[in-house]
C-alpha cells in the first residue's frame, strides 16, 4: 500500500465529493417531488395519466440506469446541437456540460423507483381516515396534503430513506460521462499514479462513510416523526 | 419556424433508422448478458444459501465474518466493487498460478463477470434466504427433527422448500438487478450487451437510435422475466393464503 500521492490529490477528492454530494441531493430533491404526482396519479388518476405514469415507471425500472444515463447524455447531446435554436438559448452552456444530463437521468431514477413506493403509500392508507377527512368538510386538495400525503409518507419513511441510499451507489456511474465525482477522481488517480487498489479503497471508504451518514440521519427523522398507536 | 422545419429534416436523413449491420453483435452482446446474469444469479444463490445458513447455524467468527461481507458488498457502489474485485481477483489468481509456475492467464470474458457479479450477488441472496428461513414457523423444522430426519434431510426435505415462498420475490427482485446489473461491466470492457451498443453508438454515430434499441432490449429481458416469475410464485405458493396485492 503507497499513499503517498494522497496530499497530492486530497483536494480534488474534496470536489468530487461535494460534486457527489451535490449529484445525490439535486437528483433526489427534484427525484422525490416528481415521485409523488406519479404515484398519485396511479391510484385516483384519470386512466390515461395513470397508464403513461406506469409506463414511465416499468421502463425507467426496467432499463439499466447506465443505458438511460448514455442515452441522454450521448444520444440527447448528439441531437441538440443541431438545434440552433437550443444552440443560441441561454441554456446552452448548461447542456455543454455533462453534469445536467447526469442530474436528469438520475431525478428521471428516483422519480420511477419512488414513484412505485409512493403508489403503493397511497394506496395504503386506510380508506376510513380518507372518508373522514371528506366528512369534516375537506376539499380535495386539503385532503391531500393534510392527511393523505403525511399518512402515506410515514408509512414508507424507511423505503424512501434506502431509495436516498441506492441512488447514492448509483451516482459513481456518472463518472462514465465525464462528470468528475468521487468515483471519477479516483479514475484519474488510477490513470496518473498506476496504483490500482489505493484509489478504489478511499473511493470505497468514502461512499462506505456517506452511506453511514445518510442511514443515521434518516434514522434520526424517523425517531421523529409520531408513529400512530396502534 | 423554417429553421426548425429545415433542421428536423436534415436529422432525419442523419438518422437512418436501420442496424447497419449491427444486428447480428446485438444480439451476441444479448446473449452474453443473459448468459452472464444466469451464471451470477446462480452463482450469488448458492453463497446465499451457505452464507444465510451459515449466519443462522455457523460458529461465531464465521457469523462476523458473514456479516463484515454482507455489509461492505451492500454499503460499498456496485461499480467500485466490481473494479476491485475484478482487479484484485486476477492479481490473486495470476500470482498463484505464477507460484506454482504456471503462465499467468488473460483473464476476460464471461467467466469473470459471472464470478464478480455472483459475489456482489451473493451478500444481497444471503439477506433474501436469512430472512426467509427465519420466517419459516421452526415447529415445522422441529417435527422433522422428531422424526429422525438428520440435519441435512431436515434442510432438504423440510427448510428449503418450506423458505421458498418467503424468499422468492426478494430472490426476483434479484434476478432483475443482476440483468441490469451486467451493464455495468461494460466499464471494465467485457463484452456485453453495453458494452457493444457503445462501439456501435460510436461507430455510426447514431447514439440516440442505438441505446434506444439497448434500452428496448433490456426492458424485453424484464418483461420476460416478469412473466416468468408470476408463474414461478404461483407454483410456489400453492396451498398458501393469496397474496394482498396492493
Amino acid at each position: 500500500m503507497v499513499w503517498d500521492w494522497l496530499p497530492e490529490y486530497a483536494p480534488r477528492f474534496v470536489e468530487g465529493f461535494w460534486i457527489t454530494i451535490q449529484l445525490l441531493a439535486m437528483s433526489v430533491c427534484f427525484g422525490m417531488l416528481l415521485a409523488v404526482p406519479i404515484g398519485l396519479v396511479q391510484v385516483t388518476g384519470p386512466r390515461p395519466l395513470a397508464w403513461l405514469a406506469r409506463g414511465f415507471c416499468t421502463s425507467i425500472r426496467g432499463t439499466p440506469l447506465l443505458i438511460q444515463l448514455w442515452l441522454i447524455y450521448y444520444g440527447l447531446g448528439s441531437v441538440f446541437p443541431s438545434f440552433p435554436e437550443i444552440r443560441q438559448s441561454f441554456l446552452w452552456p448548461y447542456l455543454r456540460e455533462a453534469f445536467p444530463y447526469a442530474v436528469f437521468a438520475f431525478t428521471m431514477s428516483v422519480a420511477a423507483y419512488s414513484g412505485e413506493v409512493m403508489r403503493g403509500a397511497f394506496q395504503g392508507v386506510p380508506k376510513g381516515e380518507l372518508e373522514a377527512a371528506r366528512a369534516v368538510g375537506m376539499g380535495s386538495f386539503k385532503m391531500l396534503y393534510r392527511i393523505w400525503l403525511p399518512r402515506a409518507l410515514q408509512n414508507v419513511f424507511p423505503t424512501l430513506a434506502g431509495e436516498i441510499v441506492l441512488t447514492l451507489k448509483a451516482t459513481p456511474l456518472a463518472a462514465t460521462i465525464t462528470v468528475y465525482d468521487v468515483f471519477g477522481v479516483g479514475t484519474i488517480v488510477r490513470q496518473e499514479t498506476y496504483r490500482v487498489y489505493e484509489p478504489l479503497l478511499l473511493v470505497a471508504a468514502i461512499y462506505i462513510f456517506l452511506t453511514i451518514i445518510i442511514v443515521l440521519f434518516m434514522r434520526y427523522l424517523e425517531n421523529r416523526i409520531p408513529t400512530p398507536a396502534r | 419556424m423554417h429553421d426548425i422545419l429545415l433542421a428536423s429534416f436534415t436529422l432525419a436523413d442523419s438518422l437512418p433508422f436501420s442496424l447497419q449491420g449491427w444486428g447480428d453483435n446485438l444480439l451476441a452482446g444479448l446473449g452474453k448478458t443473459v448468459t452472464i446474469a444466469l451464471g451470477a444469479f446462480a452463482l450469488g444463490l448458492l453463497i446465499g444459501l451457505l452464507g444465510a445458513l451459515g449466519k443462522l447455524y455457523g460458529p461465531s467468527p464465521l457469523v462476523w465474518f458473514l456479516e463484515f461481507y454482507t455489509t461492505i458488498i451492500r454499503a460499498v457502489p456496485e461499480l467500485v466493487l466490481i473494479l476491485l474485485l475484478y482487479y484484485a481477483g486476477t492479481d490473486l489468481l495470476n500470482r498463484t498460478l505464477e507460484s506454482f509456475g504456471y503462465r499467468p492467464l488473460d483473464i476476460s470474458g464471461i467467466s469473470a463477470g459471472i464470478a464478480v457479479l455472483g459475489i456482489v450477488m451473493g451478500a444481497y441472496a444471503t439477506e433474501v434466504m436469512r430472512a426467509a428461513i427465519k420466517a419459516v414457523p421452526p415447529g415445522q423444522m422441529e417435527a422433522g427433527k422428531a422424526y429422525g430426519m438428520s440435519a441435512f434431510q431436515i434442510l432438504r426435505r423440510v427448510t428449503l422448500p418450506a423458505m421458498l415462498p418467503f424468499a422468492i420475490p426478494g430472490l426476483a427482485n434479484l434476478w432483475l438487478i443482476v440483468t441490469k446489473d451486467t451493464a455495468l461491466l461494460a466499464v471494465v470492457g467485457f463484452e456485453e450487451l453495453a458494452s457493444v451498443t457503445r462501439q456501435a453508438a460510436g461507430t455510426t454515430r447514431n447514439y440516440l437510435f442505438f441505446f434506444c434499441v439497448a434500452a428496448v432490449m433490456y426492458l424485453c429481458l424484464t418483461l420476460v422475466s416478469n412473466m416468468i416469475i408470476r408463474r414461478l410464485e404461483a407454483y410456489y405458493r400453492r396451498g398458501q393464503k393469496p397474496l394482498e396485492h396492493s
